[in-house]
């Protein structure tokens, strides 16, 4: 109420004129955000004749490489956000605990965020110079007795690029993560041990509870992240497309067939429709986070 | 008895907290010491060798033998210049001046700068296309092919990528300052809106600035997705080629990139994450919450 006479106090310029101040931003953000999304949009229904279902249909027909994709790109996302979900959240618990503000913390925030952000195709070369034929982990777990059989296993969607995908998994989970349990209370806890319960009943009935909500929220965006990777996928595969962003990849690069363009406007809608899905249950599960601590 | 029992909790905090930093921690070390382990070995006979760094430390013979690395260098530089700036160009004045006058456009600002979150790097691709050849045909004409098809045209598609890790940085700032109070009292000292923005804002964000510029600039160097997509050269698609003909050098370049992301996140994080700055953004937010609500 009071921001009123004071926007006024801060005047000068007409109303029409304090918006030219935000043309510059809208203009931008619409050429290189909005008309893209909007392209992939309306192009996923568009054929040579003016609309069509052909497109999308096309990807879902039985038996075809795309419906595999999806569904191993699903699984793999699902997968990997699960285990770092979990391995991750002992971590940030784990960081928390330390002092704030220490060498410790430190170390382990900024070594996540280089693996969770900045990895993508080094981190691809790293898994495969470590598990790789001539890699050093492969010697040492043969000399284990660990048979890594014909060393093929790393290029394969459900094992190597799971194990690749948790490298920057766990490292996002972690930074999420951390704020969350960074705000449980020391006092909390010393309240619970007044009232005479033990570790367990804190977490059972004091932390997990403030924790699940911000966790699921955590799990979702690490499933997003994964599913819509690319660098690292591509790194590491070389024979055959078995998740979707190398779906997109191969129609985006293999424009031989005319309306190609459109079938990977399709593929890019599905995973559009996929990610918008998984962010709809997450505003739903961070709507009712922030209602339960507000009360 | 409650003290022991205090500092009980605190050793077994103590163990559990080492024992999980430290598995993890080696987890996340051993690709890296394969990366080490792989540029540091003779390929034919296994001995340890220094020839990959060698060759990586001199520049001379990389630019001759290898020029996609040293194109995707100079260009991942140049991008990783541009990049930053355009983001602060665009987002900078835009979020106080809608904190200032237009704060029922808050939200929707927000909302589309958030919005690349949700939006896989590899669809922006797709829908890109169309716009950047739509782009690249206008460039050539106006300023001929050779700036026209210049990969640094890219770094306008990476503000996008960059927009949600920047609006967040920069608003963290905007929350920790009174703006308001602020360009008021520069006004009616006589400032005009640039003056304003140039000598009172931007100085007062500083930090926010700066960690959102060093993000963009880890983010830039780190960007694959988008360049391999249209063809273009920059540091991680020279790597990715490479590794084709050169998997030791590929590789040691990689390691180099690692580490170095990792010292600039650890060096902002003395700077950013200064536990007074911490508290007064905290308390600030508070404060608007309760204002909120």
């Amino acid at each position: 109420m009071a921001d009123a006479p004071r926007g006024r106090a801060l005047g000068g310029l007409r109303p029409s004129g304090a918006l030219l101040g935000v043309v510059p931003f809208f203009a931008y953000t619409t050429v290189f955000l909005l008309i893209p999304t909007l392209v992939v949009v309306i192009g996923a229904f568009v054929g040579t004749g003016g609309f069509t279902l052909d497109n999308v249909t096309g990807l879902f027909s039985a038996g075809s490489a795309y419906v595999t994709a999806l569904e191993q790109s699903i699984v793999l996302s699902a997968v990997t956000a699960l285990i770092g979900a979990l391995v991750g959240a002992v971590l940030a618990y784990a960081v928390s605990t330390a002092k704030p503000g220490g060498v410790v913390k430190r170390f382990v925030t900024s070594l996540s965020g280089v693996l969770a952000q900045f990895g993508g195709v080094a981190l691809a070369f790293a898994f495969l110079a470590t598990f790789g034929g001539v890699g050093y982990m492969t010697k040492v777990l043969n000399d284990l007795g660990v048979s890594t059989g014909s060393g093929l296993w790393i290029y394969e969607w459900n094992k190597g690029l799971m194990l690749v995908y948790l490298y920057f998994q766990i490292p996002l989970m972690l930074i999420v993560f951390l704020p969350a349990v960074e705000g449980l209370r020391p006092q909390w806890r010393e309240a619970t041990e007044t009232l005479g319960g033990t570790t367990w009943t804190y977490w059972r009935r004091v932390a997990g509870p403030i924790l699940f909500p911000p966790f699921v929220g955590a799990t979702l965006l690490l499933f997003t992240n994964a599913f819509s990777a690319y660098a690292t996928a591509k790194a590491i595969v070389t024979q055959g497309a078995p998740l979707v962003p190398l779906q997109i990849d191969g129609a985006l690069t293999s424009e031989v067939l005319l309306g190609q363009a459109n079938v990977g406007r399709a593929m890019a809608m599905t995973m559009v429709v996929v990610v918008a899905v998984v962010m709809v249950i997450y505003a739903w599960v961070d709507r009712r986070a922030s209602r339960w601590l507000a009360r | 008895m409650s003290t022991g029992l205090r500092a009980n909790v605190h050793r077994r905090q103590r163990m559990m907290r080492w024992a999980v930093i430290g598995v993890v921690l080696v987890f996340f070390a051993l690709p890296l010491l394969g990366m080490l382990d792989f540029t540091t070995k003779d390929i034919n006979t296994g001995a340890r060798s220094l020839a990959t760094w060698r060759t990586l430390a001199n520049v001379g013979q990389i630019n001759e033998q290898y020029p996609t690395l040293a194109t995707g260098f100079v260009n991942s530089i140049g991008l990783a210049v541009i990049t930053p700036i355009v983001m602060l160009v665009i987002l900078v004045p835009t979020m106080t001046w809608v904190r200032l006058r237009l704060p029922w456009l808050n939200r929707t600002v927000e909302f589309i700068s958030l919005l690349p979150l949700t939006v896989p790097a590899i669809v922006l691709v797709v829908g890109l296309t169309p716009i950047y050849s739509w782009l690249t045909g206008w460039l050539r004409f106006l300023l001929g092919d050779s700036i026209g098809e210049s990969t640094l045209w890219l770094s306008l598609a990476y503000v996008i990528l960059v927009l949600p890790y920047a609006y967040r940085s920069l608003d963290a700032g905007l929350r920790a300052i009174d703006v308001k109070t602020l360009s008021e009292a520069a006004r009616s000292l006589g400032a005009s809106w640039p003056v304003v923005m140039w000598r009172i804002v931007l100085p007062n964000l500083r930090t926010a600035v700066l960690s959102a510029s060093f993000l963009s600039v880890a983010l830039v160097l780190g960007e694959f997705t988008i360049a391999n997509l249209f063809s273009r050269t920059n540091l991680q698609v020279a790597m990715f080629l490479l590794a084709k003909s050169n998997a030791q050098i590929s590789i040691a370049v990689g390691l180099v990139s690692l580490v170095f992301a990792f010292l600039v996140l650890f060096a902002m994080s003395f700077i950013g994450g200064t536990p007074g700055g911490g508290l007064r953004h905290r308390r600030a937010l508070r404060r608007s919450q309760k204002e909120t609500a």
